[in-house]
């Protein structure tokens, strides 16, 4: 999230969509609750009517897969009607910035693109720069190759007529949300987004937030109280879990994992080091190598040193242009290229799209390590339906673990608080916590390497003292993630000594001296002690709730980011009710002369733009510190998929063609050729629109849920959600079982026919959407008639993060 | 001062948090069930099942809503189940809550009497003839904690203190939920120490939502009671 949980009671109208927050986030909707009853207007935008829409003041419905039809429409709403910021987004955002010639959109395609490779050639979106690389900018938004012309030239075409056509949304409820929604444009008032993997999980996932993004730009609700883009995560941990990046992509802090074209740390560290000449902008990612070599000094300690790129060639590279997500690695396992596994923390047997090519492809596997509190449907995959035990020769072990109660350590919730856990009952048995079980395993490596091998360095280097007593310290590991002077070092006018905590990653250094094991929460364990256990419940002078004494947040504890577009080019409030960070400052004949900011942690605490007599300062920083040019992006020229969003149908969609452009998928999705990777698109076999979702009941697959009779007795069974129209073309009663099927695999269940779905009219055409929870698996109940929705889904995802498109594909529903 | 719930319907989104807390603390078990076509399980209260949220999908004035009920004995003021039994040691309130409690004692009752006797169809009996239903979490209450129920609500539609708090809240509620439903009531609020807050129809959430919609033979004994009640009992009850 940019903002936080509680943040959410500050806003004057709160879009729910792309997620069910009432379903899913119970605890959360109490600040929606908050925000209504002091008029804040909820509305819920959904394929189906949910627990959600049930407390909404405007529920409208849409199609499955056409989010980006949808709030184009709202884009078009806002341009057409002037309801944008133009203050905000002049100054703030590269509206502005002019684009290069080059730059086209035809035919669905933008400029670059090549379809053998199935990719585009990002260097035709550039801007046109001046002589030291700084992009031309009309600030008044005129200029005809501007952004901000571009994007409503592009949106030009989302007319509410075609997008309802797309839809399946009645004009008459498009024109009523981007009427409400659109009205916090206006200064003071402020709108918030509250979305999840309704928005993710499809092969436009990212565009899909995109949108949003841009029109939360538009009409200034970036970096305030109450607005943002707030994604809902789905675990307690997963944003800790994204934040050290346990991801193929990336490394501790959101930094790159290098490229085998990446052949030293020096061309590492140039490759993904952004440079700026403008003098305004922060571009605060130039610090990118401190981050690395800090990192590289935490996983190698006193063995990294300078003379060998502090230990970069001990680390894995991946190979250009290939990319290893979960989709791949699935793949990959089923041609048989991947012989071992930890499934650590996982149910893939369940949770991967495409389930069935999963578990075939655990049947391809020597060896299998299965990391989970209890045994589940992947451990026993080999046990499943239409498994033969006897042709399989996966040896599985299975470690059990910890649940997180057990545990002592942190977890960062959506709102990127970190917060201290501590143990409350002891792990049961012989089950251990995770931090144990790994420092276990790589003592074990060592112990192989010990004696040379095949590249022993990175084994034998690796630092691993993070035991108390032959135990996992939690405390040893967050202090090394916040990180330390190496030795006696000089930063800042400040002397520490060696094996101070570093006291934030303004202090990091590329010399070796710092180590950290993840720069983003460099200032969470510092000499003042364990921030994230921090429980004061005192709010901060601007009273929004902030608690900025609550735990720890990254980055520096700064609650609201991009809180610098929160404020004017004088750091004085868009809004003075319920302001941010407001610069308090001494000033004399109309010039700042003294620095002071108040509220939450500046984003950036330099003299704001302007002085209060309007004339510009030097000193100054653009607000948005993170990007090269210092502006938020409209325009955003590093995507996969192109610098501005389009709609695209799903990969299995139930019309033939996209009517809003020639090019009816994403054209750099990525798509299987497997056997199992069938997927049929209008197609009289699976001729009703599909999608998945969880119910407040069970959790993810269900391996903590479907064993506990409480919730079992609340949500007994795998069901599957149609309209009473669809239910009387099918002549499916109420709680009949029924067959849904794909054209990957088949899930019986339970039908609900219900009020909450009803058909949708695209373009003329009566089409049925179904919905499936996905929480279920054959291990419980012990019947094993309750399977995986995930049978179903395709393999297919989204360009840029691979996420598979599990929210709309093409099934069929029959009685059995 | 009496202690009551103020169960603002409006506010809840059929979680079923405190379904499950109630089983949790009281250690019921669970019951085994089907997705009979709907999220609503089990179908009914039980004896091992005093609280449920009870789901209806209607539509009303043109638009759908889905509607929750979190049902649980009311804890009348003057119960007609603790009238029809006659028995303290069976039936009781409790004087310093106002909890309508039962005790196994329930199994030496005529129980079908009793059922029927309740406007609003809530006590469930055990095969022995045992009654059970909320008993407003008493021990936790003796002890400063408040109802599972009502601990566990994330939203804030389950409210519990003393009666005159609740009521103030259940008023000031009304105030607001009416601005934008001219139809919303407070179910009973004299009579029961568990008041619902509704924005519609009181038979849309279900059929024993008020006592007014049942119709109830009226047992002797009850009769008996009403006839020789003297009148300031009935003036300290409207207070």
């Amino acid at each position: 999230m940019t903002n936080h949980w509680i943040d959410i009671k500050n806003s004057d109208c709160i879009l729910i969509m792309g997620s069910n927050a009432a379903e899913n986030h119970p605890v959360s909707f109490k600040y929606v609750t908050e925000a209504q009853k002091n008029g804040a207007k909820l509305i819920s935008v959904d394929p189906r009517f949910t627990r959600t829409s049930s407390k909404a003041d405007i529920y409208t419905s849409l199609r499955s897969g056409t989010d980006i039809a949808f709030l184009g429409g709202m884009m078009k709403y806002i341009l057409d009607n002037n309801l944008y910021n133009q203050e905000y987004v002049a100054a703030y955002t590269n509206g502005p910035f002019l684009v290069a010639e080059s730059f086209k959109f035809e035919d669905g395609l933008f400029s670059g693109y090549d379809k053998e490779k199935h990719k585009y050639d990002k260097s035709q979106w550039a801007f046109q720069t001046d002589g030291n690389g700084v992009p031309k900018m009309d600030r008044s938004l005129k200029d005809p190759r501007c952004v901000f012309q571009l994007l409503k030239k592009h949106f030009s075409r989302y007319n509410t007529k075609l997008v309802s056509d797309i839809t399946g949304t009645p004009e008459a409820d498009l024109l009523k949300v981007y009427k409400t929604y659109g009205a916090s444009g206006e200064k003071g008032k402020a709108a918030t987004i509250m979305y999840a993997m309704g928005w993710t999980q499809h092969t436009v996932g990212t565009q899909n937030i995109r949108t949003m993004a841009i029109i939360q730009l538009l009409l200034g609700n970036m970096g305030v109280a109450g607005g943002g883009v707030n994604a809902l995560r789905g675990e307690s941990n997963v944003q800790g879990s994204t934040d050290h990046c346990l991801l193929w992509h990336i490394w501790p802090g959101y930094l790159k994992t290098p490229r085998a074209s990446n052949v030293s740390l020096a061309a590492y560290n140039e490759k993904w080091t952004p440079q700026s000449s403008d003098p305004l902008s922060a571009n605060w990612w130039q610090n990118y190598p401190k981050y690395s070599v800090s990192l590289l000094k935490s996983f190698f300690g006193e063995t990294a040193t300078a003379e060998n790129d502090f230990g970069y060639e001990w680390l894995p590279k991946v190979d250009d242009g290939k990319a290893y997500s979960w989709l791949d690695l699935f793949d990959e396992m089923y041609k048989g290229t991947i012989k071992g596994f930890f499934a650590w923390g996982q149910n893939p047997a369940c949770s991967g799209s495409n389930a069935g090519k999963v578990r075939k492809a655990l049947a391809k596997l020597d060896w299998m390590v299965n990391v989970n509190i209890f045994d589940n449907e992947t451990g026993s995959f080999w046990e499943g339906p239409d498994m033969d035990p006897a042709a399989i020769n996966t040896e599985v072990f299975m470690l059990p673990a910890a649940v997180s109660v057990e545990k002592e350590g942190s977890i960062t919730n959506s709102g990127r608080w970190m917060q201290w856990r501590y143990q409350g009952p002891k792990p049961l048995g012989n089950s251990r916590p995770d931090g144990d079980i790994i420092l276990e395993l790589g003592n074990k490596l060592k112990e192989a390497y010990k004696d040379g091998g095949a590249f022993p360095e990175p084994i034998k280097n690796l630092k691993w003292d993070y035991f108390t007593d032959g135990q996992y310290d939690p405390h040893k590991v967050a202090k090394e993630i916040n990180g330390y002077f190496v030795k006696d070092t000089e930063v800042k006018g400040k002397t520490f000594k060696k094996g101070t905590l570093v006291p934030s990653f303004a202090y990091l250094l590329a010399d070796g001296s710092t180590s950290s094991a993840n720069w983003l929460y460099c200032n969470s364990y510092t000499e003042k002690g364990n921030m994230a256990a921090r429980r004061s419940q005192k709010d901060a002078p601007n009273n929004i709730g902030l608690y900025p004494e609550f735990s720890w947040c990254w980055p520096v504890n700064r609650r609201i980011i991009y809180n610098r577009a929160s404020v004017d080019l004088k750091g004085q409030p868009w809004d003075e009710k319920d302001w941010v960070v407001k610069f308090a400052g001494d000033s004399a004949n109309g010039k700042y002369v003294s620095k002071k900011w108040i509220g939450d942690v500046p984003d950036g605490g330099w003299y704001p733009q302007q002085n209060p007599d309007g004339s510009t300062r030097k000193d100054a920083k653009y607000a948005f510190i993170m990007r090269k040019h210092g502006h938020a992006q409209i325009f955003g020229p590093g995507r996969a998929d192109g610098p501005f969003p389009e709609h695209y149908e799903p990969l299995e969609c139930p019309i033939d063609k996209n009517m809003l452009n020639p090019q009816r998928v994403n054209p750099v999705a990525p798509v299987y050729g497997a056997d199992t990777d069938a997927f049929a698109t209008c197609d009289p076999r699976f001729p009703y629109v599909a999608t998945t979702y969880r119910v407040s009941e069970h959790w993810q697959t269900g391996l903590m849920t479907r064993t506990q009779s409480y919730l079992m007795e609340l949500q007994p069974q795998m069901f599957v959600e149609m309209s009473e129209a669809l239910a009387k073309l099918k002549e499916i009663a109420n709680g009949e079982r029924v067959m849904v099927s794909s054209a990957r695999g088949a899930v019986e269940c339970t039908a609900i026919v219900t009020k909450r779905f009803t058909p949708f009219k695209i373009a003329g055409a009566t089409i049925h959407q179904v919905g499936m929870p996905w929480n279920y698996g054959w291990r419980w109940p012990k019947t094993g008639k309750e399977d995986s929705a995930n049978l179903l889904t395709p393999s297919t995802g989204d360009p840029n993060t691979r996420i598979p498109e599990t929210k709309a594909f093409m099934v069929n529903v029959a009685r059995i | 001062m009496s202690k009551s719930f103020f169960i603002d319907a409006t506010l809840c989104m059929g979680c079923r948090g405190c379904q499950v807390a109630c089983k949790q603390w009281h250690d019921l078990p669970a019951e085994e069930t089907q997705n009979l076509g709907t999220y609503q399980n089990p179908q009914d209260l039980s004896f091992d099942t005093y609280k449920l949220v009870r789901m209806r999908e209607e539509v009303i004035d043109g638009k759908l809503k889905w509607l929750f009920f979190p049902e649980q004995c009311r804890h009348c003021v003057e119960a007609p189940c603790l009238e029809t039994a006659g028995d303290p040691t069976a039936i009781f309130q409790d004087a310093a809550t106002g909890a309508i409690i039962y005790t196994a004692n329930t199994r030496n009752l005529n129980v079908d009497e009793i059922i029927e006797s309740c406007p609003y169809n809530i006590p469930r009996k055990a095969e022995d003839g045992t009654l059970a239903k909320c008993d407003m979490c008493l021990d936790r209450v003796q002890n400063g904690l408040q109802p599972a129920c009502v601990k566990t609500c994330p939203t804030g539609a389950m409210n519990f203190g003393d009666r005159n708090e609740m009521l103030a809240m259940a008023k000031d509620r009304l105030v607001a939920v009416k601005k934008n439903y001219s139809g919303a009531a407070l179910l009973d609020a004299d009579s029961v120490n568990v008041i619902y807050l509704i924005a519609f129809e009181p038979n849309l959430y279900h059929e024993f939502a008020v006592a007014s919609n049942a119709t109830l033979p009226i047992t002797r004994q009850m009769a008996l009671k009403r006839m020789f009640r003297p009148v300031t009992n009935r003036v300290s009850r409207l207070l």
